[in-house]
């Protein structure tokens, strides 16, 4: 059994930030990913640890959303693991199976753990902040749907 | 019984052949391609995903294609692809409480922190036939979506409150709490293990989010007319996105691998109490992937029929046996059972047919006899 991470044990400051980026790289669709970063890992020659690998992560709720857990379904799930030229080794992990993604996350994961972290954080704010906009597009849509009914008194209590 | 046949291949390979024909249609129209089955007809491929049991729009969009739009068919090749993918793991329970609703109602308050939202819905249309949607967009001249002055811009709150919440608070509907040692204990997998019964509630909502949607409408309905009664309301809808974790055992914490369309209803059920217990109200969860309203829906109204043991309810009809709605809820065990009964039998008809033969011939024999008897004794 690996060794899992305890919710009461804090994370280490460069864990931290490696779970924030590796979540953006994941949300964030190929092409915009591409756009900002594929440059970052152009120039690098990386060894693969692991070839992008496809599989299934079973995706567990809870009853009510705070009750019992069961197993709802699984979702396709692509990962990747390499080590950058210094010897860093950077891990993907993406919904769906999309091959190059999976790796570029990987190479990223891999590149921004040598780059300081003020340089990292510039560049995940940026696509953080695309993801927070599509997001609340998305929503302002619905919240125009948002909807006040009036109860109507019924004739025999009138 | 369903005996080996062999042979036949050539009329087999023209049959696949004509099927694929007949799936693309019309050659003078153009291909449909799976990116406009994926969003232009969302709701089928919603279905096949949570029937599939596979959380991925591209892939059910492939299936919906490749099936020629049956969805039963799709569903069954969602689940052949899935056995041919390893296993990374199980995800971190969704949290969501920080679903990013684009659809939210309640049946039971009219006021709800967060407020109600349509979002995008089929409920209040007329169910006319939109006559105009036969012609292509650009002769219809399709009204783009308003732009909202920026008086109108309400953002929705990342994270509604949940409206059963209140009334748990003031202790009125059961505690949505896992039972206790419950997160340390195993959550029962059926892809794993086989079903047994008793079935816990983990094994029968996995069940049922899988389940047939039609079979569970209808049980459901069954439950409101009467078979099994649970005065239901529906106290919350929603749809939305909500972010997936999983830990890698090579990072060993957990990080965020990608976000998922999911619908939740949850059903507020009355409960007259007993000996030890005020009455107060129950709970019944409905979930599945994308947007499955109806389908949630019923899987509450079912989820809850089936807690009869659990609250002392007397298990009087269909919804409530566990073993009758989960051995039957599936569609792609159902289907291959019942279509099973297309293929070769000859085999089995044979001596059936022989049986029969030898069983008339005795009736007659002895028709026959008695014949002889009653002649003989006239």
């Amino acid at each position: 059994m690996p060794e899992q991470h305890k919710k009461d044990v804090p994370l280490d400051e460069t864990a931290q930030r490696r779970q924030r980026w590796l979540g953006v790289f994941a949300k964030t669709p190929l092409a915009a990913l591409e756009q900002h970063c594929a440059e970052l890992v152009a120039e690098h020659q990386f060894h693969m640890l692991r070839t992008p690998e496809r599989g299934l992560v079973m995706v567990r709720a809870r009853a009510g959303g705070t009750g019992t857990q069961f197993n709802a379904g699984e979702m396709t799930v692509t990962r990747c693991s390499v080590r950058s030229p210094s010897g860093t080794t950077g891990h993907g992990y993406v919904a769906g199976r999309n091959q190059k993604h999976a790796e570029l996350a990987a190479k990223l994961d891999a590149v921004l753990q040598e780059l300081t972290p003020s340089q990292a954080d510039a560049l995940i704010d940026t696509l953080d902040d695309a993801l927070s906009e599509a997001a609340t597009r998305r929503q302002q849509k619905s919240a125009t749907t948002r909807v006040d009914f009036y109860t109507m008194v019924r004739g025999d209590d009138a | 019984m369903y005996v080996a046949v062999k042979g036949g291949e050539k009329a087999i390979d023209n049959a696949h052949r004509l099927l694929a024909e007949e799936r693309r249609g019309d050659k003078e129209v153009p291909e449909l391609g799976t990116d406009q089955i994926k969003e232009q007809l969302g709701r089928a491929v919603d279905r096949v995903m949570t029937e599939g049991s596979l959380y991925d729009p591209k892939l059910a969009a492939l299936a919906i294609k490749q099936a020629a739009g049956d969805l039963i068919e799709a569903i069954f090749l969602i689940r052949a692809f899935r056995t041919t993918l390893p296993r990374f793991g199980y995800s971190a329970p969704l949290n969501v409480e920080n679903m990013r609703a684009r659809r939210r109602i309640s049946a039971t308050f009219k006021d709800v922190p967060g407020g109600q939202v349509l979002g995008p819905t089929f409920d209040y249309t007329h169910r006319l036939l939109d006559f105009a949607l036969e012609a292509e967009a650009d002769e219809r001249g399709d009204a783009p979506f308003p732009t909202q002055t920026s008086a109108e811009v309400i953002d929705l709150p990342g994270n509604m409150p949940r409206v059963l919440a209140q009334l748990s608070r003031e202790g009125l509907i059961e505690a949505a709490t896992p039972g206790t040692d419950e997160d340390t204990a195993e959550v029962g997998d059926i892809t794993r293990a086989p079903r047994t019964f008793p079935a816990d509630r983990d094994i029968r909502l996995q069940t049922l989010t899988r389940g047939d949607e039609g079979f569970l409408l209808a049980l459901g309905y069954s439950t409101q007319r009467g078979y099994g009664r649970t005065h239901p309301f529906a106290g919350e809808i929603r749809v939305g996105e909500v972010t997936v974790e999983f830990v890698p055992e090579e990072l060993g914490f957990p990080i965020e691998i990608g976000e998922i369309t999911i619908t939740e209803c949850e059903m507020i059920n009355q409960f007259s109490g007993s000996a030890t217990e005020k009455p107060k109200f129950t709970r019944g969860y409905g979930l599945g992937f994308g947007h499955v309203e109806r389908k949630a829906m019923s899987m509450a109204l079912v989820d809850r029929s089936l807690r009869a043991d659990e609250l002392g309810e007397a298990r009087t009809a269909p919804a409530q046996d566990e073993e009758f709605v989960l051995s039957h809820s599936d569609n792609v065990e159902a289907t291959g059972f019942v279509e099973h009964l297309k293929l070769p039998h000859y085999v089995d008809f044979q001596s059936e047919l022989e049986l029969v033969r030898k069983m008339r011939a005795a009736v007659d024999a002895a028709q026959d006899n008695q014949t002889d008897n009653i002649e003989a004794a006239e």
